[in-house]
């Protein structure tokens, strides 16, 4: 009889398919076509500020993990996602120094300092995000108009401001629906701001494609589709509460979810999986409290934009939000411990 | 009340992995033929091993017990052959230790017929003469477990056993084992519950069948007979309903308290097969001979659902069906909970519900293992909603107490649904096998 060489393993011996790796790579694939229509409105601008910092996403997660005599981790994908990210909440003219420091900081203390992926507290893009908020505040409050005729021909020199000096701004700049309303009282209708014909960040603009790419990340099981849906009801029904007591100083509930960052930080950085609850019950009051957080920030706060923050601090008590609503264990009266 | 309660003939959680049923549900159960060697085992259940007690060169024929049972948690073993004994000795089992064994060599000439034993009618059989007659009968859970059926029937002094529900569920991916059993052998099963209702006591039978064998609910529902009060049940398909946790929850909506038994609520579950067996076994006082296996998989060429006598070899069994060239794992039951052949030279025990021949290119582990992302997906799939994603955690760093006195990992029934859905790959339910055994060794040492 035949030599049979067998190999024994451990069941279940069939699994669902999915990897880390495919998951990733698949949000990347599903943020693209919102990043190509930001390098469609705001030109070369876009595509080079998200360049940089997925390049510098992707190297300082390989020099890391090289100082420090691990494996490199950067063919998993997390680092360029988190790069990509990143630029995609960056104003399209943002210079690319600036850019560039962003990602190390996304990375190294986004992620790495916390032990790299799967034990990061908060979600790295928006550590990035948020540092670059706080150290230059005026460039990334500086705007860019959509569909600029020469958007194709020429960059903005701002862009290539040498580190540490002070960046000439030559480009029209234009004011984001956010902003147009909370210092102006202007309000943007919210048919154009779905199509994303407004300024704003490279990715944030076009809700649509972000949506579509949330739809498919949701069908694919590749991305918790509670969080979004919990965070956008929450910020619909709480700010049409405001607008129906006084429809002139707040903005429209549609408005509210259509603009800034909302549907982008929603769909693809809420749902950042290391950094959510990891109870379903959970998630839901996850993303309401993102929810209800933002338009605070939006309404009462020195910012017209909230996002942000409001998912960092829902990623800080998101082990909290676990500890309150604990499953029960079948055939017991205990509530599990979570964490 | 019942309109009143959120039951959904389901459980909390779960999974659906690919069925793979298609390949062997509609095809008939056919005679396996015999080998020219059985080697039996004496572990083919849990508890004390069988005593052998028949000697080398002894003749034996088919039926006859060759092995007594060792106490209560025992069950006898008798010839699934008529021929010589050849050898006593160690054999290989698939866990990997050798135990002992008989090999059995065929009278090639012998017509194989079935010695006629005492027979017990339900009617004027009482109870515990049932009971006996079923260890007797060396009737195990045909499952998989094999846990000794009498020592399960046995209702404790002080409780009740009102619903008796029949475990027709199979949610395993691949087997149809049991799908075949109800669709032929019904008058054996509606045999096996009036045996089953008078040992238990049971008011009501429920028979659970999930919804992907909807033809097996419609026949053993139009061959119902009108002297027991049974019903059929048809519940959603989802894993691992076919636990018997599971099953009360998705038949009665009632949970079995963690660390007890299905009877501290009042009900007793029994494997479909098992019962189809002690239906054609007990009114002619037979012993089991033979079972009823799923040998399917993508390396299989005749795939099909067999009745193969106990002690075949797994050699001889893949040789008569057929395999491709390049097979790389072989498991013993469902590819969920089955454990992973090392050894062809094993053979067919009373808990083999399925042989499943994997080629190397179907094989989809990986060595790939990423940390995880909290991701969460396995505390949605843990049907007794317990943190895997946890509990892996604390398995690395070896914290068994946490995991057993915060965590429950002892409720833990190792259905693999969390290692089935973690996309990190990470093989949390051997980890907690190996979490368990440590923790029960380090408390054993404590004791001492």
């Amino acid at each position: 009889m035949r030599k049979i060489t067998l190999n024994i393993s451990t069941s279940p011996h069939v699994i669902i398919g999915l990897s880390t790796e495919t998951i990733m790579k698949h949000v990347v694939y599903a943020l693209l076509p919102a990043a190509a229509f930001g390098v469609y409105a705001f030109g070369w601008n876009a595509l080079l500020v998200m360049m940089t910092t997925s390049v510098g996403a992707i190297l300082t997660e390989h020099f890391l993990c090289k100082w420090s005599d691990k494996p490199s981790t950067v063919g998993d994908y997390s680092a360029l996602l988190a790069g990509l990210l990143l630029g995609m909440t960056l104003p399209p003219i943002f210079p690319l120094w600036m850019a560039f420091l962003g990602s190390v900081i996304t990375i190294a203390l986004g992620k790495f300092i916390f032990g790299g992926l799967g034990n990061n507290v908060f979600n790295p893009a928006l550590v990035g995000r948020a540092f670059l908020q706080a150290a230059f505040p005026v460039a990334i409050t500086t705007w860019l108009q959509p569909f600029l005729p020469e958007r194709f021909y020429s960059v903005s020199s701002s862009i290539y401001a040498w580190p540490f000096m002070r960046p000439t701004v030559d480009a029209v700049s234009g004011a984001t629906p956010l902003s147009a309303f909370k210092f102006d009282n202007i309000s943007t209708d919210a048919y154009d701001m779905a199509m994303g014909i407004c300024s704003g960040s490279v990715g944030e603009t076009s809700t649509l494609f972000i949506i579509l790419g949330g739809i498919y990340l949701a069908w694919r099981k590749m991305m918790n589709w509670r969080i979004p849906v919990s965070i956008i009801l929450t910020v619909f029904a709480f700010s049409a509460v405001f607008y129906m007591i006084d429809g002139k100083v707040y903005p429209s509930p549609f408005f509210t979810i259509f603009s800034g960052g909302l549907m982008l930080g929603a769909i693809f950085m809420a749902t950042d999986m290391v950094s959510y609850p990891i109870t379903s019950a959970g998630v839901w009051l996850y993303g309401a409290i993102i929810g209800l957080l933002t338009v605070v920030i939006r309404l009462w706060g020195g910012l017209p934009e909230g996002v942000m923050y409001a998912i960092l601090l829902g990623n800080a008590i998101s082990p909290h939000i676990d500890n309150l609503v604990r499953p029960r264990v079948y055939g017991t009266t205990k509530k599990l411990k979570v964490s | 009340m019942d309109f009143l309660s959120l039951h959904t003939n389901s459980f909390k959680n779960g999974i659906h992995p690919p069925e793979n049923k298609e390949d062997t549900r509609g095809l008939p159960i056919r005679q396996f033929p015999f080998a020219t060697e059985l080697i039996i085992p004496m572990t083919q259940h849990i508890g004390a091993p069988a005593e052998i007690t028949v000697r080398e060169g002894q003749e034996v024929s088919r039926g006859q017990v060759i092995a007594k049972a060792a106490g209560y948690v025992s069950v006898p073993i008798h010839s699934p052959i008529s021929g010589m004994v050849e050898k006593i000795g160690l054999v290989p089992t698939i866990s990997g230790s050798k135990a002992q064994g008989v090999t059995i060599k065929a009278f090639p000439s012998s017509g194989q017929e079935v010695a006629e034993g005492y027979c017990i009618d339900y009617k004027t059989a009482t109870a515990d003469e049932i009971l006996q007659a079923i260890q007797d009968a060396g009737i195990v859970g045909l499952g998989g477990a094999a846990f000794p059926t009498h020592v399960k029937l046995k209702v404790p002094e002080g409780k009740v056993c009102d619903y008796l529900i029949i475990n027709g569920i199979e949610c395993e991916p691949y087997l149809t084992t049991d799908h075949r059993v109800m669709l032929e052998q019904g008058d054996d099963i509606y045999m096996g519950i009036r045996y089953l209702m008078k040992v238990t006591g049971a008011k009501e039978v429920i028979i659970g069948i999930e919804g992907n064998k909807q033809d097996a609910a419609d026949h053993l529902t139009k061959m119902k007979p009108d002297d027991i009060p049974v019903s059929v049940k048809v519940v959603p398909v989802k894993y691992p309903q076919g636990s018997e946790k599971m099953l009360i929850t998705a038949v009665l909506g009632k949970e079995v308290p963690s660390g007890g038994l299905p009877i501290d609520v009042n009900i007793v579950t029994v494997n479909i097969a098992t019962t189809a067996e002690m239906g054609r076994l007990l009114p002619h006082g037979r012993g089991i001979q033979e079972r009823v296996i799923t040998i399917s998989g993508p390396a299989v060429k005749k795939k099909g659902n067999y009745l193969i006598p106990i002690g075949t070899p797994l050699r001889f069994v893949l040789d008569h069906v057929g395999i491709v060239d390049d097979i790389a794992e072989i498991y013993m039951g469902g590819p969920m909970m089955g454990p992973a052949v090392a050894d062809l030279d094993i053979s067919i025990t009373k808990g083999t519900s399925g042989i499943l021949v994997f080629g190397s290119k179907d094989v989809v582990h990986t060595d790939n293992i990423y940390p995880c992302i909290k991701c969460g997906a396995c505390v949605d799939a843990c049907p007794i909603s317990l943190n895997p994603s946890k509990l892996g955690i604390l398995a690395k760093f070896e914290s068994y107490d946490r995991m057993v006195s915060d965590f429950n990992l002892m409720d833990c029934f190792e259905c693999g649904s969390c290692s089935y859905v973690c996309p990190s790959h990470i093989p949390l339910v051997q980890y907690f096998r190996l979490s368990k055994s440590r923790y029960k060794r380090k408390q054993a040492l404590n004791q001492h």
